[in-house]
Formats: C-alpha cells, structure tokens, sequence
C-alpha cells in the first residue's frame, strides 16, 4: 500500500500535455495554408509566406514582448500606443534632423522607461496590471497627438534604404530588413525564456507568485523586467513599423494591442500564467497573416472577416486551454 | 542517536506582538541525527518559534547559535544558505514547473550565464534517488500527488546542505501510505545526521518518528522530554495544562445500540446515489439521531458523498427519500430546506467568510434559509450568537471580531454554529477536526456526541480513525471511490479492522500497475 502507490503515481500523459495548444495552433496553420494553396495557385509561392512576415514583422516583436508579460500572469495594454509613439517620435525628430543613429537610440529608450515605470507601480503598489497599463496607453497615445496632430512623412536616406532594402535569392524571392530584425528578437527571446535565469523565474511567477518569493527568487526584479522588456519590444515594434511605412501617424496601431494578444493567446500560451512559447507566438502571429492573406486572396470578403476569424479562433483556444488546464491542476 | 553537541541552540527566547506575548523565555536544543517534535496547542507558540528561528521574525531577548556559532537570520534565504531549511504545510513550489526545475530554480548549474539542463536532471535524478524517490524528472509537479511534492519540497530543502530541516506540519493533508513514505525519508535525513525539527498535530505521528519531544503552551516552555519516557496521556496533560477526562465520557456513546436507533423511518435514505467520475453509486441510509461515519483515504470519495448528499454536485440517478418519502436533492438550497447542513472541508475557502464578524458568520446560513427578504432582528441574532459562543466556548467570546482574527479551531466552531443555528436534522461534517488543536478537537467531539444524543442525525467525514470510531454508530468505508463496506459499530469493530477494509483494494490496484 506504502510505496506501491506512491511511486506509481508516475505521470502519465505527459509528454503531449504542455504541448498540446502549441501542436493544435501548428496543425490548424498548416491546414489554413492547405486550403489557401488547394484554393488558389498563386498561394504556393513562398513570397506569400514572406509577405506574411514582411506585413507583420512589427507585430511579431511587439508580441513576444507581451509574450514575457503574460507569461508571468500580467499584461500590457500599452504597446500598441508606445509603437505609435515610438513611430511619431523618430519621424518627428527626423524631421528636425537630428541624426539617424540619435534618433534610434533615443526612440529606443522611450518604450523601457514607460515599461520600467509601468512594471515599477504594478509591483511596489500592488496594482493590477490591467489598470496601469490602461493608463500607459491613454498616455503614450495623448503624446502621439501632442507631438503632431496630423501623419509625418519621413525622409531621412537611412529610413529609406532600410525601408527598400530587399534581401533575396535568385529565384527573386525576398525578406525586408525587418524581418531579419524579427527574427533576431524572436532567437534572444526563446533563449532567454529557455535557458536563463530570468526567464524560468518568469516561468516561476506565472506558476505561483507566491511559492516564487518563498524558493527566494527576484520576484520584483523579474516583474519590473518583463514590462520593461514589452516595452523594448513596442520600441523596436515602433521602429519596424516607421521603416514599413515610412511615416509616423498619431493614430496608427490603434487597438494593436487586443491583435497581439490575441497572437500571443492563439500560440498557446495560457493567460494566467507559466505556461507557453515563444515560438507559439510565431505561429500565433503567423496564424493571424495567413488569415488576412487568404481573405485578400478571396477578394469578395470584407477585411472585417479576419476579426470573426480571430474571435471565433480565439473562443476555440481558450476552451482548449481550459479543457487541458482542468485535469493539469 | 544524538551526539552530545547540539546544532542549534536557542537560550531564553522571547518575543511580543502588540498585546500578545507569543514567546517567554523559551529554550530550545536541536541534536544532529535526531527527530525532534515541537507540540503545543494552537497558539501556544510553534510557528512563532519557528519564526523566530528562521528570520522571519527578530527575537526581543535571547540568543541563537548554530554549531556554537552565533546566528541570527534576516529571513529564510540566509536561513537557508546557513543550512537551516523550511518545508511549510502548504507546498510552495511552482506545479507548472518541472520536477527537477523545482529542485534547483534560483541555483540551477549554469555555464556562461545558460542553465544547463542536462546537470539539472542528471543532479535532480541522484538527490531524488538518494530520498528513494522514482519519479520522472522532466514532467511538471503537477502531474504528481500532494505527496510526492512535499517530498520534492524536502528535496530542494536538504540540497541546500541542510544540517537542520524544520518541518512545519508536513502530514496535514497527505494519506497514510503517504505519510509513511514521508517517515522512511526523514528517518534515511536523520540517518545521515541531519537535524529534523518536526511540528504536527498528530499525537500517533510523533510516537512513531520523534527521538525527543518538546511541549510549549501559552508562548512558554513546558519541559523536554525522551519520546520513550513520556506516555501519550502525559504528553496531552502537558499540552493543554490539565487532566484528561473529557473523551472518557464520549468513549461510551458510540456503543450504544445501533439497533435501537435503526427502528422506524430513516430520516435520510438514498439508493444509487453516484457520479462519473465522482464517485461509484452507493446507498446509505441515515436515522434521525445517528452519527454515520465515513472512513477512508484522502482522495478516496469522502467530501464526494458529502457534496452528492448536500446537492452541491448532482447525482447522475437513483432515488432519495427523506422520512420515507420521495425527495430529490438536487441543489445545495434544496437540501437546506429538507434541514440538511454541510461544514466543508475546506474551512477557508468554502466556508468562513474571513473579513466578517463572528455574529456575520454565524448568521448566514440562517438568514440564507429564511430568505434575503425578511432579515432576522438584531436583538434575535444577539440572542443566538450569544447562545453558541458560550455553548462551543469560542475564544475571544467577542462576536464582533472578524472571524480572521480567530485560531483554526476557533473558525471551525463558527462554522460549526452556522448550521446549528438553522437547527438541522440532517448535519454534514467533513474533517471538522483537521489542523486544529487537541483541546477543541475534544470539544468538537463531545458536542457532536451531544448533538446525536439530542436527535439529530451526523454524518462524520474524518481521516482519523480513533475519532471515526469514538463517534459513530455505524461506519461506511470508502476505497477507490467506492462505498465497500458498512459496518455496525459494535465491540468486533476497531481500527485495524477498518484499515484492512480500506487496504483490501490497495493490493488489486498495484497488480494493475
């Protein structure tokens, strides 16, 4: 009765158990570009999946940001306003000309310190998330309009060139810059959530905040540092999306927020917590593009398909979430 | 056993909260290689002294030395990295992490700032192994039982070179096997020269593992004494501060005749009562002034029949039938009107409401039976709250404090009187002894004893079988999530018997495995 019951207590299931949700957003990806190909002929070249990451390299960044600050738990409501301010800030100091390399450092630096201040109050005041980064939004956008009430054009030669550059292969299939830059944040991401110190206490909080203080890990420190890091993430997110269009708009990016979680929700990870990828996000925002690429293909759909899309997937993910989570606990 | 050096001494130990002094000039020794027990009622002083030892709190007078040394902690960090480590009754890891990560989060091996997983579990593998633990490394701590993650918890506590492990009621909600499972590896610890300072209710437990016993009551020291030369009895007289008369009396009702009670209508029958994945159907019947234990273990079904038979889950069929007539009981509001009351096991997060006063508490589930509609006076409520808190001798009698204030014991007596305002015929108790101290688990029993004796009928969920059998009339024992047996309470019945009836199924289930 002793030992027999207890050792035998091996887990079962396992192995698929926290992988489920990332599998099932991967399947339902390549089923999505099944019909696309199967549906239209021009779907198979891969500029199409190019495309995909070209029109929505600003998106993925921002939202492996938000994927740390879910993973603890929390979430931040601002990045969408903190890449439209990044976005005015370079053009509006461009504009002024002020020099390329100044103007990235300093454009740079806004989103962190939002983020730093954001994470600053959440954790010394014991704030809910929702709440501070509701104000951080509020904020972010009123200096999008302070600065310029109306779009600024930029057209300083390094915007332009990173903006034009096309790295390609000979069959004249080709990525931006952005992309690149991307995918450098999405390598330093899941290697820091994977084999770092700071990310496995990230993993810990989303667990059990309370146990994480206990086993004496940086409870604080980690949780300032995630919103300091969606903001880093907004930053370069304002960046790309500055080279892609070539402007700073006060109210572009508005609701870019509500896509990212969405992204981040669809990749798996769980939104109280401790569980998820970032490479789930990749799929989640690739999910998102193939979605809005098919109803372009399509032609007779309304773009506003894509949000009933987005909303009936996500209802389908939260269940699926749920139906794992309850024999998880 | 011990050597002659203590590890860790603490001289005149004292400490004060506003009002309270929880400590006085207590003393205290820890030898390598022993188990030793600290007891004492609830608020005698345990936690504050555990406390005190690890950082959490700063001491007013006294001194801590650790191997002769002088230490005083700032808090269970330091605590730790001098090699004394806490595993709390609550089980404060991360279940959404891995086994091994558990083990070694915050000090994981790292080459160049990257965790190297491979020398987690590989590191993880040989300290579980030396615990002769089995288990699967890599898979979350969810996917294992509270057991084994208290195990998980003392893995992590004695990676730290631990030379003194405290556990602080480490027993409280595991099942027997597993508590056995949990002494082979405090006394493999103890072996290997490690100081184990153990806290627990359980009188049983600590005949069974502690070398020595230390007793505290009202913040003060009573004595230190050899586990051997300290009878049972004694150790309770010490503890509470008198002579143990009072479960005498009660010893005598259970014996009464079950055949005399079982005449006529049963108050409560139910036949078939089940639910997948709950619990297996069963029948049960229930006359009015029985006390209906149910024995088992910890996950075998028991707060199942309870929530079936108070309506909070639904069964999937069979019927009820209440003074012999046909009746459902479908919902918990249904069940209140047929005059059944439910005292959850789970007292702080299903019943007391902590930020409400003790009268609040206590009135609720009557007002909820009249309705929100038609309030009950002041005056009446007074009157009422007045009655019970005399009656169950709740402490500090104040009906006005938030029930948060109280000790465990005293919220279980809240809780307690909740439902027995409302006067039910029918009263549902699961583990209304758990975790809470001698003196109020022995008034507990006798009220319940009382309480029969007056008519109304008990169901008593109780992990302790002394107390199952102390109580009951009749006795239903769970397995596997199956009723299997009903047994009369009659002189052939005893503890043993009962725990063959629970073990016969434990055998068929590690064939299967």
């Amino acid at each position: 009765m002793t030992t027999g019951t207890l050792t035998a207590g091996r887990a079962r299931f396992r192995l698929p158990r926290k992988q489920i949700p990332v599998l099932a957003t991967l399947a339902l990806l390549l089923v999505m570009y099944g019909i696309g190909v199967s549906q239209y002929t021009a779907f198979s070249n891969v500029q199409v999946i190019f495309n995909v990451f070209i029109d929505n390299g600003f998106l993925l960044v921002v939202a492996v940001g938000m994927t740390f600050v879910i993973l603890t738990g929390g979430i931040d409501l601002s990045v969408g306003s903190v890449v439209a301010m990044t976005a005015m800030v370079s053009a509006a100091l461009l504009k002024d000309g002020m020099p390329a390399a100044l103007v990235l450092v300093i454009a740079l630096l806004i989103g962190p310190t939002l983020g730093l201040v954001m994470g600053c109050i959440i954790h010394f005041f014991e704030i809910q998330p929702f709440i501070v980064t509701l104000a951080g939004m509020f904020f972010a956008r009123g200096m999008c309009t302070f600065i310029s009430g109306a779009s600024i054009p930029i057209t300083d030669g390094f915007w332009t060139s990173m903006s034009q550059e096309r790295i390609g292969n000979p069959q004249g299939n080709f990525v931006s810059i952005s992309v690149l830059i991307a995918f450098a944040v999405v390598v330093v991401a899941a290697y820091t959530l994977a084999y770092t110190r700071l990310g496995r206490n990230v993993y810990a909080i989303g667990g059990n905040p309370q146990s994480a203080l206990l086993m004496g890990l940086p409870v604080a420190r980690t949780r300032i540092a995630v919103y300091t890091i969606s903001g880093l993430c907004s930053a370069i997110g304002g960046i790309l999306l500055s080279f892609y269009t070539l402007s700073g708009a006060p109210l572009i990016a508005v609701g870019m927020e509500l896509d990212v979680i969405a992204a981040v929700v669809i990749g798996g990870t769980v939104l109280t917590g401790g569980a998820g990828y970032v490479f789930g996000t990749v799929l989640g925002v690739l999910v998102l593009g193939v979605i809005q690429t098919l109803i372009t293909f399509d032609g007779s759909l309304n773009s506003w398909w894509t949000k009933i899309v987005i909303g009936g997937l996500l209802f389908a993910f939260i269940l699926l979430q749920r139906l794992i989570g309850i024999r998880y606990k | 056993m011990t050597d002659s050096r203590p590890v860790l001494t603490m001289t005149g130990i004292s400490k004060s909260f506003p009002g309270v002094r929880a400590l006085h000039n207590v003393n205290f020794q820890l030898f390598p290689g022993e188990v030793h027990a600290l007891m004492g009622e609830n608020g005698a002083g345990k936690s504050t002294l555990i406390k005190v030892l690890t950082g959490v709190y700063d001491t007013d007078e006294g001194t801590i030395t650790l191997d002769g040394e002088p230490a005083s902690f700032t808090g269970p960090m330091q605590a730790n990295a001098a090699g004394v480590s806490t595993v709390y009754q609550e089980v404060n890891l991360c279940t959404n992490l891995s086994v091994a990560e558990n083990i070694f989060i915050g000090r994981e091996p790292r080459l160049l700032g990257a965790v190297r997983w491979g020398e987690v579990r590989r590191r993880a593998r040989a300290l579980l192994a030396r615990l002769d633990l089995d288990l699967d490394v890599s898979a979350p701590l969810g996917s294992y039982s509270l057991a084994i993650q208290q195990m998980v918890a003392i893995a992590r506590a004695i990676d730290i070179k631990a030379r003194v492990l405290i556990l602080d009621e480490p027993t409280s909600s595991l099942d027997a096997g597993e508590v056995a499972q949990l002494f082979r590896i405090m006394r493999q610890l103890r072996d290997e020269g490690i100081a184990i300072l153990f806290v627990t209710h359980f009188l049983d437990q600590v005949y069974e593992i502690a070398d020595r016993i230390t007793v505290l009551r009202n913040g003060g020291l009573v004595g230190e004494y050899q586990t051997a030369e300290l009878p049972q009895l004694s150790l309770v007289e010490k503890m509470i501060g008198k002579e143990l008369d009072v479960l005498e009396g009660i010893e005598e009702h259970s014996r009464r005749d079950l055949a005399a009670l079982e005449e006529g209508t049963p108050l409560v029958a139910v036949s078939n009562f089940g639910r997948a994945g709950a619990v297996a159907p069963f029948s049960l019947t229930i006359h009015a002034g029985e006390v209906v234990g149910l024995a088992g273990l910890l996950g075998s079904g028991r707060t199942e029949v309870a929530r079936l038979l108070f309506g909070a889950d639904r069964t999937d069929g069979g019927q009820v039938a209440i003074d012999g007539t046909a009746s459902s009981l479908r919902t918990p509001a249904q069940a209140i009107d047929h005059g059944v009351g439910f005292c959850s096991e789970n007292r702080r997060a299903e019943g007391i409401v902590a930020d409400l006063s003790v009268r609040e508490n206590m009135i609720l589930a009557m007002q909820a039976a009249r309705g929100w509609l038609r309030p009950i006076p002041r005056r009446r409520q007074d009157e009422l709250v007045d009655k019970y808190v005399k009656a169950l001798n709740i402490r500090p009698a104040n009906p006005e404090v938030p029930v948060r204030n109280l000790s465990g014991g005293n919220q279980q007596k809240v809780l307690l009187a909740r439902w027995l305002i409302t006067e039910p015929r029918l009263l549902i108790l699961d583990e209304p002894t758990r975790g809470i101290d001698i003196g109020a688990k022995t008034e507990i029993q006798k009220l319940v004893a009382q309480l029969s004796d007056g008519g109304m009928a008990v169901l008593f969920i109780s992990a302790e079988l002394e107390e199952v059998l102390r109580l009951s009339h009749k006795v239903a024992v769970m397995r596997d999530r199956q009723m299997v047996a009903q047994l009369a309470n009659d002189d052939s019945l005893d503890a043993d018997r009962i725990m063959q009836t629970i073990a016969s199924g434990s055998h068929r289930e590690e064939a299967d495995r």
